[in-house]
């Protein structure tokens, strides 16, 4: 027998009788009268920062008024072509990036996550490698919890997806907290405002 | 192998009294950062009942779990391999390495990789691994272990650090600001990521439902790694099993709280098939579980998701530091498991606890840790194992305990020897004392006072 079949065959062998799912009541969970206040706050407290926008187009004007000398990238509406040419970047390509917009799906107030999937990150290196990165997300799709996170989407639609929940940190020398550690330095959320259009 | 038995190390360990006290204070700072993200939450101790539950719906049908995450694994494009010791596990992942000529490796953290002890394996083949945690760097550098499954070099001061970095990364000698040594390793390490051809990584969550994988993080070592490398190879225990993605609400927010009071890891990672023109390899490691998952006794142990939680919490850890552990997993849990892989080298660990019970009431999946580090000392010392230090204190306090006359003479003495003389209780055989300021007696102690006021 391989090893596969002996495992299979022992976690069989010895595993308890069964227990049973428990279902996740809903009701039970906490509710917030404003999640994207929320959202901002626990952003805030994360090393993160939230923008108010009233547009899409908002951010596209940003986007132009970021420094021209820099390597940026605008990820948020691209032609086939661009993504073909995104997707084939090497890290060697993208090393000195230093600004990316991106779109987020939705956000989750209670840890100020937002899911990315790789139809919107295009090249999966990007959101990591970036210096500084961008995301634009609609102040309707956030959500209370994580519970309902994952009733938002399914996770397995792309290959590839994560939450982020603020720039990359770390507190491995002495439990200092240091923002920066190998992802980016900062985030930005671009939060497109509801009563806007 | 082992050297010192974990009294031996502690002992050790506590010589420098300023570093374990603040070795103590750091752990139990993080510990009241549990808390109070814990306390943000209304249903927090609903969240721990879920989660266990889950669990051990998921242990009652292991098999079933593992094989049909199999299967949709295999269909994502993801290729799957099963490794039943610690021994398979390192072969396959040299094999594979080998297989594509690979040199540069990097690897994020895995605890399961340590307790395979991939990297001296690897050495052994001529294979250097690159661990990229910034605490997992700094104790490669420096030829140590990780002292603690989440924060790796909380055993080492800033001046550590900065010594070590100065003497392989260049720093300025002196510098220890905590800011400028990360910056330092950032630089470093991107350079590896850039170079990479192969990533290894471990696995929080294994969905069986979807065939995907959640990596979590907050450095975005994993992902950095396994996005840019050609190969990633994912290794995971069998208890990494969940049933459905939509489990993850549950212990992703369970997770990063418990660990260190943050509402959720910088990234959760959701792995479901390789990019294009890449490789995907998960490594679904035994090493021991379906052993203890037939011990009714311990097979709670297999719930845990390793927060760490326990450790922060565990006075014993706190004040003698992950290394006494002599294990890859420290702590209150390591302390459950590693018996399970090797009773008698490891004979000495459920010794290591008060069983004052802080670990279980942190724990985020409801392990009973206490309770079974205690039934641990019953096997152990049944197996003629118990370590010989502890077995004289052990065997004392069980004959106090089981003899009401003992008991009040016992206690009188104890209380006329700390007013009187100090020193007669800093004797080895007194195993609490070392480095221990012992409380100061009661003037009366709780027989004579109950004696005196039942009436
Ligand atoms: S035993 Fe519980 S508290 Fe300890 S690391 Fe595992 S999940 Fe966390």
């Amino acid at each position: 027998m391989n090893s596969r079949d002996r495992i299979l065959q022992a976690a069989a062998e010895n595993q308890p009788a069964q227990r049973d799912l428990p279902v996740i009541d809903f009701e039970r969970l906490i509710r917030y009268d404003e999640p994207a206040v929320v959202f901002e706050q626990v952003l805030t407290k994360i090393g993160g920062q939230l923008i108010r926008v009233k547009s899409l187009e908002e951010v596209k004007r940003r986007f132009a008024g970021e420094d021209q000398e820099k390597f940026c990238i605008d990820a948020i509406d691209c032609t086939e072509e661009d993504r073909l040419k995104m997707k084939a970047w090497k890290a060697t390509d993208l090393a000195l990036l230093h600004t990316l917009y991106i779109r987020g799906s939705f956000g989750v107030a209670e840890n100020s996550a937002v899911w990315v999937d790789e139809l919107a990150m295009v090249n999966r290196l990007l959101p990591f490698i970036c210096e500084h990165l961008f995301v634009v997300l609609e102040e309707k799709e956030i959500v209370p919890t994580m519970h309902h996170a994952y009733q938002k989407t399914d996770v397995s639609r792309t290959g590839f997806g994560s939450f982020i929940a603020g720039p990359s940190k770390t507190a491995d020398i002495e439990q200092s907290l240091v923002i920066g550690a190998h992802g980016p330095r900062s985030l930005t959320i671009y939060l497109i405002e509801n009563d806007s259009i | 192998m082992k050297v010192q038995d974990h009294a031996q190390a502690a002992a050790q360990f506590i010589k420098d009294e300023e570093r374990t006290d603040w070795h103590d204070e750091t752990l139990w700072f993080v510990r009241k950062k549990r808390d109070l993200a814990a306390h943000g939450i209304p249903e927090w101790e609903q969240l721990r009942e879920w989660a266990s539950q889950i669990k051990d719906h998921t242990l009652s049908n292991l098999s079933h779990y593992l094989e049909s995450f199999e299967q949709k694994a295999i269909a994502n494009g993801i290729r799957v391999h099963w490794a039943a010791d610690g021994e398979e596990h390192n072969r396959i992942v040299h094999q594979i390495i080998a297989d594509h000529d690979l040199k540069r490796i990097v690897k994020s953290k895995s605890m399961l990789t340590e307790e395979c002890h991939l990297n001296e394996y690897l050495i052994q083949k001529g294979i250097s691994v690159v661990d990229t945690d910034l605490g997992e760097r700094i104790v490669q550098l420096r030829k140590e272990a990780p002292s603690h499954i989440v924060l790796p070099a909380i055993h080492l001061k800033k001046q550590d650090v900065s010594d070590t970095f100065h003497d392989f990364l260049d720093t300025e000698k002196g510098n220890n600001d905590p800011q400028y040594l990360t910056e330092a390793a950032r630089q470093h390490l991107r350079d590896y990521f850039i170079a990479s051809e192969l990533a290894i990584t471990g696995v929080n969550f294994a969905i069986a439902e979807t065939g995907g994988f959640v990596v979590c993080t907050n450095e975005g070592n994993a992902d950095m790694g396994a996005h840019k490398a050609d190969v990633h190879i994912a290794c995971m225990g069998i208890e990494k099993i969940i049933p459905k993605a939509e489990h993850l609400g549950v212990f992703l927010r369970l997770l990063a709280r418990s660990a260190t009071g943050q509402p959720v890891t910088t990234y959760s990672s959701h792995f479901h098939r390789p990019r294009e023109g890449q490789e995907m390899h998960l490594v679904i490691v035994d090493n021991g579980r379906t052993r203890q998952l037939g011990r009714a006794d311990f097979r709670n142990s297999l719930k845990c998701i390793r927060c760490a939680a326990c450790f922060n919490t565990c006075p014993v850890y706190r004040r003698s530091g992950g290394h006494s552990y002599h294990t890859a997993v420290a702590g209150p849990i390591g302390s459950i498991l590693n018996p399970n892989l090797d009773m008698k080298a490891n004979a000495d660990l459920p010794f290591a606890s008060t069983l004052c019970g802080s670990c279980s009431n942190v724990c985020p999946v409801k392990i009973d840790i206490h309770e079974q580090l205690y039934k641990w000392r019953q096997v152990i010392v049944q197996a003629g194992y118990a370590p010989v230090s502890k077995k004289l204190g052990m065997e004392g306090m069980a004959a106090v305990l089981s003899s009401p006359a003992l008991y009040h003479f016992s206690g009188k003495m104890g209380r006329t020897t700390l007013k009187y003389a100090p020193f007669l209780v800093n004797n080895g055989f007194n195993p609490w004392y070392k480095q221990r300021d012992m409380p100061a007696p009661p003037a009366e102690s709780f027989g004579e006072w109950y004696q005196k006021n039942r009436s």
